[in-house]
């Protein structure tokens, strides 16, 4: 089988492959290492490989398999992990200066999971540092190009994931979303993201951004993969107090079942102005899909959708504030030269270690939760929080899952937003309040631009009805499959 | 003009529990630098805090004891500051729902001497709450190193309201406080180990008025005594400042215990904003009351309580019950050898008074053994008490056993038997040696006869000497009776 074969397959086209014996998962490996080899040095989604430790775990694998003693359908499956998730002896960056030498010394729960899974755990994908940002841009080691047009950003924070998936790179990644991370990248790279409920996916081992928000999420070209890929990794931590306790469902074998009709509301907020016009066409295709199936579509409203935005930017950086603190020049982290005292240490380590928009989101956070401050801020941000997930509460009582776009518009230039926080901050617009709710949501590829950028659609779950949440998704993808496509590199 | 000072005390109490407050890494004292970590502890990046319940357990344990009432919810929120002892440069504690409120603490006042009971009265407690401990920090010329330790053990932060008006009743709050938390198993308070630190709140105001005066807060308070001698002199600064008519700054002083003197450390307008905000890496735990039911069948008796009861049911007296109950083992000891005898003040006696000296000067050092390690036991003592009781052995010759028994581990019957000293009963022998008293000395014996009753303890004088003390004091006074009679 040549590599651009084994490259192009699904996870589970690859998992049948080794399971029929057509393929070694050392062979696997090698067609992944070469296509890196080949395209990284434009796409520059990875920041770190260990080719030895990857082929080492391959070949594990494959001896696994010739004892019988494979672990599974995702055994000798490529993950490749976004750099803010702890891998035993790897470094984790998070594509800041400050964590330039840090090496984790232990696992992350996702981690762990996915090796008692037999999966091969890949290099360390690129992001915006310590996951703030929506194109990569904000990565000290530099970004990561949109594989389907090098001028374009792939989105953020997680970029590096999608675009290594949307590149062939790998076949499943991990990122994480904090207020659209994993969602907003996969529709700007043309690939599928999900991010789980909250408390669904262990958080322990993941570099906390905003505790309340993060969520860690599978990337794939299909929603076969993802649910294969999400139900690895799901399920009840421990070591995560913020973890639910709740059996995880089959999500893979649920897709088999027939989905029976459904309701699927479109908010009438997220469809106003600002929409790129392509983007708007595509959606409709999707609805008008949808409506063929037979299942029912209803416009409906989510009052509160403008308050997501300042919302999140409350919550969000006042968490970050206090999550970054230990990045702080005494123990693991890079120290200032120029620090002559305590105060020195701390205030010059994390002025040369953070870059912008991390020393942004850090003051704003800081500020927020103020003396003086926290009341107008930080607790009011919080009752408002609360509304958000009223609305969506109220409107789960008459639909299934909720459609929109997932981001206004497709992939944008490299420089077209980044001295504009603002404009920045509203390419998350659509998929901050699911965070800000704790609910499931995932963005599926569905078309392309007339230049060839991918579009995403978003579909947003009921909290814990993933199940129902990837069938409905793969109802659409199975036909269209829009994420197997790949770009010309 | 007078004044009166008003103190409020913050108590800091290690908890003594298996692991961290927020992690499965032991606690400890004493081992090789950063060895009892983890990447909680070190709060690595992708670290999470899981809670102790054990933690939850022993702070609702006391907050029973003292009479709390218990938060509904244990929440938990991040104070924010940097320092280099705290790894996450955030401490997790508890800020506005701390797990205990309100409550009292019994407290007695000295007496007018050691044997009679002080006042008694309750100090007030505002909140108690739990957080996180913090690592230790050691400062040479050019550089600092810190060890972790220590950090994240559980700490209960207990704060008085400021109800206490002398150093007299801060030292009584302390020992009282101690002794309740040692009781119930919470913490060994071990002020050396850092296990129990203090803060005091102190102002002063003219006696008479209601208002408080200004402020301020007293750091490094390391023993009981420390608080004492610290409150003290504070108090004689701020009325001095006053009387000169200085104006009292509200500020954080540090007690310096070798010059006896306090130093500003930081001023009002220094303090930090701990921008205190909800953990988002804990859920609130609800306590519920079955939670709180089944704590509160495993709180002991408090102290004072027991002093009380041992002085109405078993009529000790106060100069002994104050010797046993600050001492919870040492009560423990006592229960077990008087539930085995038939005379409780007896045995109190013995413990107070024998025992203890001879576990004080077991130790060449200055620390006394611990009574659960005293090699003479509860039954040992039971059966000396019971000897005596028998009239086996005397009473004097009990109290020359007593430290025998204590350095050789042997029981009063075995050093009994191996030296010969029952006392003697035998008739026959006694009463040749009450024979052999009278013709000694004829003066005595006549005086007796005449009606001079003392002059019969000439005549038993003789019979213990030559029995060396062993002759039953009965069976001789009736055999001399008998003699003399005839």
């Amino acid at each position: 089988m040549s590599n651009a074969t084994i490259i192009s397959k699904t996870a589970v086209e690859l998992s049948h492959s080794l399971s029929e014996k057509e393929l070694s998962s050392q062979e696997v490996a090698q067609a992944y290492l070469e296509q890196i080899d080949r395209v990284d040095p434009q796409v520059h989604a990875f920041l770190h490989r260990d080719d030895d430790d990857f082929l080492a775990q391959a070949n594990a694998s494959d001896k696994r398999r010739a004892e019988g003693n494979t672990l599974g359908p995702l055994d000798g499956i490529p993950v490749a992990i976004k750099d803010v998730i702890s891998v035993q002896g790897q470094p984790l960056t998070a594509a800041s200066k400050i964590l330039e030498n840090y090496i984790s010394p232990y696992d992350a729960t996702v981690i762990r999971k996915l090796k008692d899974a037999g999966a091969v755990i890949g290099g360390r994908l690129n992001l915006d540092e310590f996951a703030m940002g929506s194109s990569t841009e904000n990565s000290a080691y530099g970004p990561t190009r949109n594989p389907w047009d090098f001028n374009r950003v792939p989105g953020g924070s997680s970029g590096g994931s999608s675009a290594a998936v949307a590149a062939r790179e790998a076949p499943l990644t991990l990122g994480s979303d904090t207020g659209g991370s994993i969602r907003q990248p996969a529709s700007l790279c043309g690939v599928v993201g999900v991010k789980p409920t909250y408390g669904m996916v262990s958080r322990y081992g993941l570099a906390a951004f905003a505790s309340s928000l993060d969520q860690i999420g599978p990337f794939s070209q299909t929603v076969e993969d993802a649910a294969l890929l999400l139900e690895t990794i799901s399920g009840h931590d421990p070591l995560d107090s913020t973890s639910f306790p709740t059996e995880v469902p089959q999500y893979s074998a649920a897709l088999r079942d027939p989905l029976t009709p459904c309701t699927l509301g479109l908010p009438k907020e997220f469809f106003g102005e600002g929409i790129d016009d392509e983007v708007r066409k595509a959606i409709d295709q999707t609805i008008e899909f949808y409506r063929s199936l037979g299942h029912k579509i209803v416009e409906i409203s989510l009052p509160t959708t403008d308050l997501a935005v300042p919302v999140y930017y409350v919550i969000a950086t006042a968490e970050a504030s206090s999550n970054l603190a230990r990045y702080d020049g005494i123990r693991y982290t890079s120290r200032s030269e120029q620090s002559e005292n305590a105060i020195n240490v701390y205030a010059k380590s994390r002025g040369e270690g953070f870059g912008e928009e991390v020393k942004r989101r850090c003051i704003l956070g800081a500020y927020g939760l103020s003396s003086g401050y926290y009341d107008a801020y930080y607790l009011k941000a919080q009752k408002t929080r609360t509304l958000i997930r009223e609305d969506f509460s109220r409107v789960f009582k008459e639909v299934d899952v909720i459609l929109t776009p997932t981001a206004p518009t497709p992939a944008f230039k490299f420089g077209e937003k980044s001295n504009d926080p603002i404009s920045m901050y509203l390419s998350d617009i659509f998929t901050i309040s699911t965070n800000l709710a704790g609910l499931p949501a995932l963005s599926v590829p569905c078309g392309f631009t007339n230049s060839g950028l991918p579009i995403g659609m978003q579909l947003i779950g009921q909290a814990f009805e993933e199940s129902s949440l990837l069938s409905i998704a793969h109802a659409y993808d199975r036909e269209h499959r829009f994420g197997c496509q790949s770009p010309n590199i | 003009m007078k004044f009166e000072a008003v103190i409020g005390l913050e108590v800091h109490v290690q908890l003594d529990t298996k692991s961290k407050m927020f992690t499965r890494v032991p606690c400890g004292f004493g081992k090789p630098p950063n060895s009892l970590t983890d990447a909680v502890v070190l709060g690595l990046p992708g670290a999470l805090p899981v809670m102790n319940r054990e933690a939850i357990d022993k702070s609702i344990k006391v907050g029973l004891l003292l009479g709390c009432k218990i938060a509904p919810v244990c929440k938990w929120d991040r104070k924010n500051y940097f320092y280099p002892d705290m790894p996450k440069n955030y401490q997790i504690t508890q800020f506005d729902q701390p797990i205990c409120e309100g409550g009292e603490v019994e407290i007695e006042l000295p007496g007018d001497s050691p044997a009679v009971m002080g006042e008694h009265r309750m100090v007030k407690l505002t909140r108690i709450h739990l957080e996180e401990d913090v690592g230790k920090l050691t400062h040479y010329e050019n550089d600092s190193l810190v060890d972790y330790n220590r950090a994240g053990s559980p700490l209960l932060e207990i704060v008085s309201e400021p109800d206490m008006y002398s150093p007299e009743e801060t030292f009584s709050f302390l020992t009282s406080l101690r002794n309740s938390l040692i009781y119930a198993g919470i913490s060994s308070c071990d002020m050396e180990k850092g296990q129990l630190r203090c803060d005091a709140n102190i102002s002063v105001r003219p006696v008479g008025t209601k208002t408080l005066g200004t402020k301020v807060e007293l750091k490094n308070l390391n023993t009981i005594s420390g608080v004492k001698n610290g409150v003290e002199y504070e108090i004689k600064r701020q009325i001095k400042a006053i009387e000169e008519k200085e104006e009292i700054v509200q500020e954080t002083r540090r007690w310096n215990p070798d010059q006896r003197y306090t130093t500003p450390m930081r001023s009002k307008e220094m303090a930090h904003d701990y921008r205190y905000f909800p953990d988002p890496d804990l859920m609130p735990v609800k306590i519920d009351q079955a939670w709180i039911d089944g704590i509160a069948k495993q709180v002991p008796e408090k102290p004072f309580d027991k002093q009380r009861r041992y002085m109405s049911e078993l009529n000790l007296p106060y100069s002994i019950t104050s010797a046993l109950c600050p001492d919870f083992s040492l009560c423990q000891y006592f229960e077990l050898v008087a539930s085995l005898t038939k005379d409780p003040k007896k045995v109190g006696n013995w413990v107070v008074n024998d025992l203890l000296r001879e576990l004080s000067n077991a130790n060449s050092e200055t620390n006394p053994i611990p009574v659960e390690e005293s090699p003479v036991t509860p039954q040992h003592l039971a059966e000396l008490v019971d000897l005596i009781d028998q009239g086996v052995i005397s009473n004097n010759v009990a109290k020359e056993l007593f430290p025998e028994m204590f350095s050789s581990g042997k029981s009063a019957s075995e050093l009994v038997q191996e030296k010969g000293l029952e006392v003697k009963s035998d008739q026959g022998e006694i009463e040749s040696i009450c024979a052999r008293a009278i013709e000694n000395d004829p003066d005595a014996a006549q005086k007796f006869r005449d009606g001079k009753e003392g002059a019969i303890n000439a005549l038993k004088g003789f019979v213990m000497k030559e029995t060396r003390g062993q002759a039953n004091p009965k069976v001789v006074d009736t055999m001399l009776r008998n003699l003399l009679s005839n």
